[in-house]
């Protein structure tokens, strides 16, 4: 049986092949019959494959910008129970398009090792790893101690039993952060007292400030953590992104951990996983609409964002202000900018993409517009 | 004749002219601010000098000889009296004041450190990365600015700024443009590759004009008015003030007049020449007409969306096209369009006359532009065009040999291309087959609406005529609607049945009965004849047996319909199961699709156009109509569906009352307020489900044509229906009930405070019974939000679609089965990864299932 598919290894796309062998199977399919089907479907394969000259960027351009007038512009949505608020839509949908260094709502989906999703009580103790804990979080007041010139904390008992602190720890964690104050354990909190002169008032109130966004635990830039079950796994969705510093804890699985931000994925991961990711980013804002592009459009898109191997946006900045042609530049954003600079570097518009052959009126090198007839002329032949 | 153009541009190369260049482009020396003598005619010397090209008819062009309209203009040029610095280039002038040693000209960098910058360039260049290139560029700008010796000639340097617009400070003393082309003069060409200039089209100095070239005539022509007064251009009118302030700075000098006047008026030319250049410089009044209104000049000229780019380049007005309002005609096939004898009479086809068919094209110059279908021009193989009057037929005739061209009438059967705006997808614009008919409007088929995205509300819609042998067979093979069934979006069919055809569909399937009779006569008026099938007829025909009359020979399918029931069509008989949206609908279109690729596009338009016509052939014999009654509810479920709204609302009383006695729990990640919210949604939601679904069940007890529409997928669903006659349910804004406008409620006579269903916009009974007046405030609410919506989107959309499209359009598959651009850069090496066309495709993929049953059924 296996060799049957073999033969058509070469001819045939992996995934159709699979597929074949799948519903052969389901089918129940005799030897022949599956030869047939391959045949048929090889048949089939080579009718659908893309003419050379398809201008394959317009027909994806035309996939996205038409239903983008039916996307809603809801930015946010609460859909289930709960869930962290994420930017959905035509504004996302923008924002990836864009390639903005940050997205408005980053966010992280972490996937623990099989070893620590067993109970909840695990996922949420990983989960409280996770979120970033400042010092005003667990506080209930913080003063200014003009006498002393030093700043004091009272810690909410509640919130740091809730939580799980322990007093000495945060001592600890504060000392490391706060190298050249005295930080001191008082009954109800901490103290810390500064070396300046009595009546600093800027000063004081500038550590009072630095004191609140102390981080006693968790990952900078997570802001909040939500752990939750999604296809039988635990997993935690985090408001706020920061890979690098997750991928250093052990509960993670680190294969499976990804974020939102493309830039964040592209440096940390590289530009296949950005690539990857982009594509996930889109087809999750299309499914949320209920779009149906086909997946071709969307991995092309992709492709065309990372193939120079770095994030590039689809703005004037990025691909459209990136083409050699002057004219095409031009005839997008900002031409006199572009005239400006052509002229003093004497540039050469060689006239090759599809906008400037509309602008001269000459055929335009994609479709029909792609071949050229070239006649084979016998020397000393006769001219009619 | 049709002229073709036999030098074909290669490329443009882009560069600044050098005073030299100027001159020597320019034909004449503009010295005189006057325009028009006494008699009106241009001055020599002046702005509208006829040696600059021609705008008068009658008048020939000095330089050239040619007419209006074949002159295409010449430049002139002028002296200034001063030099001038050309405002776009203010920037880079002071990027090279600033890196340029003010004493030796050099840049402030040592020779070594220049050698490696440039290697770095080259490396740039040749890698193409252009963006880097300019990176460099910029750090090597922003470096040179911070030297304070030269390194060639040990030179301290000052530091010289910008004063907004155009004037240059070098520490506290201004710099003149004078000085500043002395400097730029003096940078070295070597040092200029530096700057990524290439000193061979472009040498800094020309950036300080002191030439100015003068566009010609014809780029700037006057308008006669009604008066027989002439308005200038807006660009005439800037150059005359230039010429103007240019002369009286001359005089000055010549006078020798104190510094302090002639500095104010080479200002004042500075002045004048930017305007002219860019009118929209910060900081700079803007020059205004007389009236007030603000001159259009150079740079407005070619910016943004109403520029020559955008506008005349980018895209263009066309002849032979006409427009008018569009209205629905069902009898006439998806791949035709109807058009009124009056365009016809003025769209024409050029017909190259030949041996074999001038005597037919005879007859149409014998009936003339007036007669239809006539001719309107002959064209003459010299490629003279006269047009067709009745005082000529007989000469134009007499003539007449192969080689002539005759412009005839548009006829039956010719091909021409259809479009409608917006043209978001390549569906936008498709080909059709002209029929003339009666009327003043556009006619096609109500199927072709939704590629088009059209509606009868009064949409108008474009037509073009190709006028080329190459165009029309472009356009046949490739446009056509039948070529357009399948959408490259997703690989579903955008064209279908709908509407009333699927309700009638879904009727004739579903259980209906015809005598033999109406059976055949239901065929023949939708033009079936097939003599074998009518025969096979027996006394009572089933509307299954009617429907597989229109089936491909040989011709199996097996599928789902919309209620998830097995449809069976086996050897061109339709076994089993009901017809609706999913088999013959837009998006779904199972059996379309399988139609399609099994029969080709020919068979496939003429199977979707018969159904279409049968479905709406059979609601005219059956009837069909829709009524209030149809959602009516039996009394019992009236009386439950009360009772549930009333549990839902005792339960969120409930909850409110377990939050306000503080035993509510929250849920995690949420405050106990937002759970208290959330409790509620759901609550409101279910009961609105609830409700629905008795209602549903309660009209649909018998199949009423409501229902009919809702089943079979036509227009509507059962939640709209539900809907009208049980419950319109909770109105949301942004996701969330609504929001108060008052101190703590929604409206000043809801309590404060009030956090029940119907403070918040639940409304509680349907569309039939009516609402309460607060109920229909939040609808109206709501309503208002989606408008908000849908106006806000198109244009953020619009320039997404912008963007995409300028990005993406040269991408293309090459004849190696690469995806690459205009620079032949790989983007994929197969596209999609398996070189499948979306378009060609059964929903993005080949279809296995379909291939299985088939070798399975054989």
């Amino acid at each position: 049986m296996a060799d049957i598919y073999a033969k058509y290894k070469e001819e045939l796309p992996g995934k159709i092949i699979e597929d074949v062998k799948k519903q052969a199977e389901e089918n129940k399919l005799s030897s022949s019959d599956v030869k047939k089907v391959l045949d048929e479907v090889k048949n089939e394969y080579i009718n659908s494959l893309i003419t050379p000259g398809e201008a394959v960027g317009i027909v994806t351009a035309e996939s996205f910008g038409e239903p983008g007038t039916q996307m809603t512009l809801n930015v946010f949505h609460m859909a289930g129970v709960a869930e962290v608020q994420v930017t959905r839509g035509l504004p996302r949908l923008i924002e990836i398009f864009d390639a903005r260094k940050e997205p408005s709502t980053p966010t992280m989906t972490v996937y623990l090792k099989p070893d620590y999703t067993k109970d909840e009580k695990t996922i949420r103790r990983v989960a409280s790893f996770i979120k970033q804990m400042t010092l005003q979080e667990i506080s209930s007041e913080f003063s200014l101690n003009m006498m002393k010139s030093a700043v004091e904390v009272v810690l909410d008992d509640k919130k740091v039993k809730d939580y799980g602190f322990k007093k000495s720890e945060i001592l600890n964690v504060l000392k490391d952060k706060l190298k050249d104050i005295n930080v001191r354990e008082t009954t109800r909190g901490f103290i810390f007292e500064t070396s300046q002169e009595e009546g600093n008032l800027t000063g004081l109130y500038k550590l009072k400030q630095k004191a609140k966004e102390i981080i006693i635990r968790g990952i900078s830039g997570v802001t909040q953590v939500l752990p939750t079950k999604r296809d039988g796994k635990y997993i935690i969705q985090c408001a706020g992104s920061n890979l690098k510093e997750v991928f250093k804890l052990k509960e993670i699985d680190p294969k499976l951990t990804v974020s939102n931000n493309l830039f964040e994925i592209g440096s940390v991961l590289g530009i296949e996983a950005a690539k990857q990711v982009i594509m996930n980013e889109c087809l999750d804002v299309l499914g949320n609409q209920g779009l149906d592009i086909d997946i071709r459009h969307v991995m092309f898109l992709s492709e065309l964002m990372t193939h120079t191997g770095g994030v590039k946006g689809i703005t004037r900045g990025g691909i459209s202000g990136e083409k050699e042609s002057v004219l095409a530049r031009a005839s997008f954003e900002t031409p006199i900018k572009h005239i400006v600079d052509a002229s003093l570097t004497g540039e050469i518009d060689k006239i090759r993409s599809v906008i400037e052959n509309v602008m001269i009126n000459q055929p335009i090198p994609v479709g029909t517009g792609l071949p050229g007839l070239v006649a084979q002329i016998k020397k000393g032949g006769k001219k009619k | 004749m049709t002229e073709y153009a036999e030098k074909k541009i290669d490329s443009i190369s882009f560069g600044l002219f050098s005073s030299k260049e100027i001159k020597k482009i320019a034909v004449t020396k503009i010295i005189t601010p006057e325009l028009y003598d006494r008699e009106g005619y241009p001055v020599d010397g002046g702005l509208m000098d006829i040696r600059m090209g021609v705008i008068d008819p009658g008048l020939r062009c000095k330089t050239c000889s040619q007419k209006l309209k074949e002159c295409p203009g010449h430049f002139g040029f002028m002296d200034l009296a001063r030099p001038v610095i050309h405002i776009n280039y203010i920037d880079r002038i002071m990027d090279l004041l600033r890196i340029g040693c003010r004493e030796c000209g050099r840049f402030l960098m040592s020779d070594e450190k220049i050698q490696t910058h440039l290697k770095k360039l080259e490396i740039a260049e040749i890698e193409k990365r252009t963006k880097d290139k300019r990176k460099t560029i910029r750090e090597f700008v922003a470096k040179l600015k911070l030297v304070k010796k030269c390194p060639h000639c040990e030179a301290k340097q000052q530091k010289i700024t910008l004063e907004k617009p155009s004037t240059i400070l070098e520490e506290t003393k201004r710099l003149t443009p004078t000085e500043i082309r002395g400097r730029l003069e003096r940078v070295s060409d070597s040092d200029l590759v530096c700057m990524g200039m290439n000193p061979m089209v472009a040498r800094p100095e020309w950036m300080v004009l002191t030439v100015l070239p003068v566009p010609p005539v014809t780029i700037r022509p006057s308008i006669t008015l009604e008066s027989g007064e002439r308005s200038e251009d807006d660009l005439t009118h800037k150059l005359s003030d230039i010429v103007r302030i240019n002369q009286r700075l001359f005089e000055n000098i010549n006078a020798g007049a104190p510094e302090i006047i002639i500095e104010d008026l080479w200002d004042l030319l500075q002045y004048h020449i930017t305007t002219f250049f860019d009118n929209a410089v910060a900081q700079l009044p803007v020059a205004r007409h007389r009236s007030g209104q603000p001159l259009k000049t150079l740079t407005e000229r070619i910016k943004s969306k109403e520029g020559r780019f955008r506008h005349n380049l980018a895209g263009k007005r066309v002849n032979f096209s006409a427009r008018t309002v569009i209205s629905p005609d069902p009898k006439i096939k998806f791949n035709q369009v109807g058009i009124p004898q009056s365009v016809a009479r003025e769209l024409t086809i050029p017909e190259k006359v030949t041996e074999w068919n001038i005597d037919w094209l005879k007859e149409f110059i014998k009936r003339g532009p007036g007669e239809y279908p006539g001719a309107n021009y002959v064209i003459r193989p010299d490629g003279k065009k006269k047009k067709i009057t009745e005082d000529i037929v007989e000469v134009l005739l007499e003539e007449l040999q192969p080689g002539y061209i005759i412009e005839r009438h548009l006829m039956d059967g010719d091909i021409s291309i259809f479009n409608r705006q917006p043209s978001l997808h390549r569906m936008s614009i498709m080909a059709h087959r002209i029929r003339i008919l009666p009327g003043r409007s556009f006619r096609l088929n109500p199927a072709v609406c939704t590629p088009y995205n059209a509606d009868f509300d009064g949409d108008e819609m474009n037509l073009h005529v190709p006028q080329s042998e190459e165009a029309r067979a472009e356009a046949e093979i490739l446009m056509i609607v039948q070529q357009h069934i399948i959408s490259p979006k997703n690989g579903m069919n955008i064209i279908g049945s709908v509407e009333d055809a699927i309700s009638g569909t879904y009727l004739l399937t579903k259980d209906s009965k015809f005598p033999r009779s109406k059976a055949v006569q239901l065929l023949m008026s939708i033009g079936i004849f097939d003599r074998e099938k009518f025969l096979s007829f027996k006394e009572m025909v089933t509307g299954k047996e009617i429907f597989s009359v229109l089936l491909p020979e040989g011709f199996d399918f097996v599928g789902k319909n919309k209620n998830d029931e097995p449809v069976m069509i086996k050897n061109s008989l339709l076994k089993e199961g009901i017809i609706d949206k999913v088999s013959i609908g837009e998006e779904n279109g199972t059996l379309i699709r399988s139609i399609y690729s099994r029969h080709g596009d020919e068979v496939g338009i003429n199977f979707m156009s018969n159904v279409f016509k049968l479905g709406i052939a059979t609601l005219l014999e059956l009837g069909f109509t829709t009524s209030i009654s149809d959602s009516d509810l039996p009394d019992k479920v009236a009386e439950k569906n009360q009772k549930e709204i009333n549990d839902a609302y005792d339960k969120v009383d409930k909850f409110i009352q377990s939050y306000k006695a503080g035993k509510l729990e929250a849920l995690p990640g949420n405050t106990v307020e937002e759970t208290l919210e959330l409790r509620i949604v759901e609550v409101l939601n279910n009961v609105r489900n609830e409700v629905g679904k008795n209602a549903s069940s309660g009209i649909a007890e018998e199949e009423n044509h409501s229902i009919v529409m809702a089943k079979s997928g036509a227009r509507g669903n059962m939640l709209n229906l539900s809907m009208m006659a049980a419950c319109v349910g909770q109105q949301a804004m942004g996701g969330n009930r609504i929001k108060g406008g008052y101190r703590g409620r929604t409206l000043s006579l809801f309590k404060q405070g009030d956090i029940g269903p119907e403070a918040k916009g639940f409304v509680e009974k349907g569309y039939k019974q009516g609402m309460k007046p607060t109920e229909y405030f939040f609808s109206a609410m709501t309503g208002r939000d989606a408008l908000m919506d849908t106006a806000l989107r198109t244009p953020k959309s619009g320039y997404l679609y912008r963007r995409l499209a300028s990005a993406l359009q040269d991408l293309r598959v090459e004849y190696d089965g690469t995806v690459r651009d205009a620079e032949k850069t790989i983007v994929q090496f197969k596209y999609g990864d398996d070189g499948i066309d979306v378009a060609k495709s059964d929903g993005g993929t080949v279809n296995i299932r379909k291939i299985i049953a088939q070798i399975k059924g054989k």
